[in-house]
């Protein structure tokens, strides 16, 4: 195989040029502000990004087939006020039944929106935008107008302050968050799960005419992102130490972003777990530093916008590009 | 039973006493013979009707200021309809309010979303005899005939403004961290600091460098409260007076240990954890009002102006059942419109937070 040049190598790829734009940006901002690229900076907007970097390997499986899940917020509400109430009543005391329980309820929760989209082929916009309504509904009906405090949740929001998952060295909700990582990494490139998902977002037709159960893969994708919406419940209560049944409420948009950042296409078939890191990363690393570089605060969403605006421009450049450099390549 | 009918009368006669221009005592004594009288007032309540429109389901601090409404419409014999709009925005609100009015209520008493945007739909139910009030954060003063306000501004204002004094030692950097910025409350409590803060030498070595705003989201007040303590290595005191936004700053506080304090407007229970005189807290004190308090002044005031004792302008009293402050006059707002203050904000410390904290 011929080796290609630097130049090729970085206009070939999306995730390089990605990488390109998280450095540019966050030197920049280390100029303005030093302390920015200092290592607890750095642990801290990890931890405070931890939820949507996770969700973002949800969305970005459900992209991939084609289709898009606007109840994620409100299944992580459900699940984190669920677990938060459990912990404020004294029912449960045990952090790793608090995860259980919230991944429970977040898997229950996608395997049913699962169904409907699968079986019932619903529009995914409009499954899921009904069951935004219905989970969140749940949260309220869950919190009963309480809500759940860190005094009421005892123990468990010590789990977003230790490391010992880490051995001691990496905060327990940053374990998470690699542990979530490496495994969709492995799960999207070298498992017949992956390759299905990817199928049938290319192209669902010939993907059911060459055996693969398209029902029985969307069904999984959204019982998958169920389950780390779920997972996200649990550990947002316990970074905020405060759950409460609005919590994340239009995140939802976030973490499409992330993963449209991370050129994810939203009519399905493209994207990589890479890119949804790399989309989660340059979303988090705007929201730190806005505030950081003295932009005024009643311009920052504007920033904000221009910046992912461009950033989705250049990618999109960059897809052109390499489609044409692949053309060119055929050509010869 | 009696005490309500006297209580009743009461306000009747001073309505009569005020339109009368002439000594309430003896009003009082003439109506109080006159039972039958009472009854009928009694009974006005009672047929009637009283909506209660909060800012959004499940917003804790409105929970507690529905409940107060609905214990006191339901100790004075009214119907009490609470709606919570499915989101805290204007346009959730437009819609509840015309079902209420196609509903016929006799009063709506609402926590108002936008200043402006709930106009129309305000002035609507007023065209439809429906007696408008607010509480908690008021409309514009077209839209409503007067405000239950948890607070005057200037009572807020002087409050957090001398706690940051206290905190900070009367000298330094200090910084806000508030909800967003057009919050109307925040904002107004933010200006009103900055007079006290202009207008009195005792606060001149106090600096506030920064006014950040956290959306009311905790993931954005941690990168603002963030972005403050790397910004200002000197700042001495974050004031949040927001809910949200003074959680989300203790935690971040609390979690370095860092030397900055934190004060503001805070819930009990969110706020527990964080309070507390040693360096291991982050909060010393903070402030609130009794939301159940603020729900019962609005109902109040709905039911006197449904009976007719008050109108909404500025001078006329009212009796607010067994309330520590009652009877209450309605003031001037300063926007054109009228209020009815509550009180000064009630202070959160080490010696009442235990006790607090299970209450909301």
């Amino acid at each position: 195989m011929e080796k290609k040049s630097l130049w090729k190598r970085i206009t070939g790829s999306r995730e390089a040029s990605l990488v390109i734009v998280l450095i540019v940006l966050c030197a920049l901002i280390s100029i303005k502000n030093p302390s920015f690229l200092a290592l607890y900076n750095i642990l801290e907007i990890l931890k405070n990004n931890a939820v949507i970097m996770i969700m973002a390997l949800g969305m970005l499986c459900v992209l991939l087939i084609g289709g898009i899940d606007i109840s994620i917020t409100s299944s992580l509400a459900f699940a984190g006020m669920t677990v938060g109430m459990l912990f404020k009543n004294g029912v449960i005391h045990s952090t790793l039944l608090g995860f259980i329980i919230a991944i429970a309820i977040g898997a229950a929760c996608g395997f049913l929106i699962g169904l409907i989209i699968a079986k019932g082929n619903v529009t995914p916009i409009i499954a899921t935008m009904g069951f935004m309504y219905i989970y969140r509904g749940f949260a309220y009906l869950v919190a009963n107008s309480q809500w759940a405090g860190a005094d009421a949740l005892g123990g468990f929001k010590d789990f977003a302050l230790e490391s010992y998952l880490g051995f001691g060295v990496i905060n327990n909700v940053l374990v998470i968050v690699i542990v979530c990582y490496i495994i969709f990494f492995i799960l999207m490139k070298w498992t017949k799960f992956g390759r299905n998902i990817y199928a049938v977002g290319s192209n669902a037709e010939a993907a059911e005419i060459s055996g693969i159960h398209v029902a029985h893969v969307k069904l999984a994708v959204y019982t998958l992102m169920g389950i780390l919406a779920g997972l996200c419940g649990a550990l947002a209560v316990t970074v905020y130490a405060s759950a409460q049944p609005n919590m994340m409420q239009n995140k939802e948009m976030d973490v499409i972003a992330a993963c449209v950042i991370g050129g994810v296409s939203m009519s399905g078939g493209r994207g990589s777990v890479g890119g949804a890191l790399l989309g989660a990363l340059i979303l988090a690393v705007i929201a730190k530093a806005l505030p950081l570089v003295g932009i005024d605060a009643l311009a920052q969403n504007t920033v904000k916008g221009v910046i992912i605006i461009a950033v989705i421009v250049l990618n999109v450049v960059t897809q052109r590009m390499m489609d044409k450099n692949n053309l060119e390549r055929r050509e010869m | 039973m009696k005490k309500k009918v006297l209580s009743v009368l009461l306000c009747a006669a001073m309505a009569a006493g005020m339109l009368a221009g002439c000594g309430g005592d003896d009003k009082a004594s003439t109506d109080d013979a006159n039972k039958p009288a009472a009854s009928d007032a009694d009974g006005s309540a009672a047929g009637k009707k009283f909506a209660l429109v909060t800012k959004s389901a499940g917003n804790p601090y409105n929970e507690k200021e529905a409940e107060g409404f609905q214990q006191a419409i339901e100790s004075i014999g009214g119907e009490c309809i609470i709606k919570h709009p499915e989101s805290a925005t204007a346009d959730a609100q437009v819609s509840v309010i015309q079902s209420l009015i196609s509903q016929g209520v006799d009063s709506i008493c609402i926590a108002a979303n936008d200043e402006n945007a709930l106009q129309a739909a305000l002035e609507d139910a007023m065209a439809a005899g429906i007696k408008v009030s607010c509480l908690d954060s008021k409309t514009n003063a077209a839209s409503r005939m007067t405000f239950a306000n948890q607070a005057g501004t200037t009572e807020i204002g002087q409050a957090l403004m001398d706690a940051v004094y206290d905190i900070a030692g009367g000298e330094g950097d200090w910084a806000i961290l508030s909800a967003t910025s057009q919050a109307t409350n925040q904002n107004a409590w933010i200006d009103a600091m900055k007079d006290i803060m202009e207008n009195d030498s005792k606060y001149a070595n106090l600096n506030l460098v920064e006014v950040a705003y956290g959306d009311d989201e905790p993931v954005k007040s941690t990168d603002q409260t963030q972005a403050l303590l790397s910004k200002y290595p000197n700042l001495k005191v974050i004031c949040a007076p927001t809910t949200v936004g003074i959680a989300a700053a203790a935690k971040v506080l609390q979690d370095q240990s860092s030397a900055v304090k934190l004060t503001g407007l805070g819930l009990p229970s969110e706020m527990a954890e964080y309070i507390g005189d040693d360096d291991a807290h982050s909060c010393p004190y903070m402030f609130l009002w009794n939301p159940i308090d603020v729900g019962r002044l609005g109902a109040y005031i709905s039911a006197a102006l449904v009976d007719g004792t008050i109108t909404g302008a500025a001078g006329e009293t009212f009796e607010a059942g067994d309330m520590p402050n009652s009877p209450y006059t309605i003031v001037d707002a300063g926007d054109g419109g009228t209020e009815v203050i509550l009180g000064a904000p009630f202070k959160f410390d080490p010696t009442n937070i235990e006790e607090w904290k299970t209450v909301y």
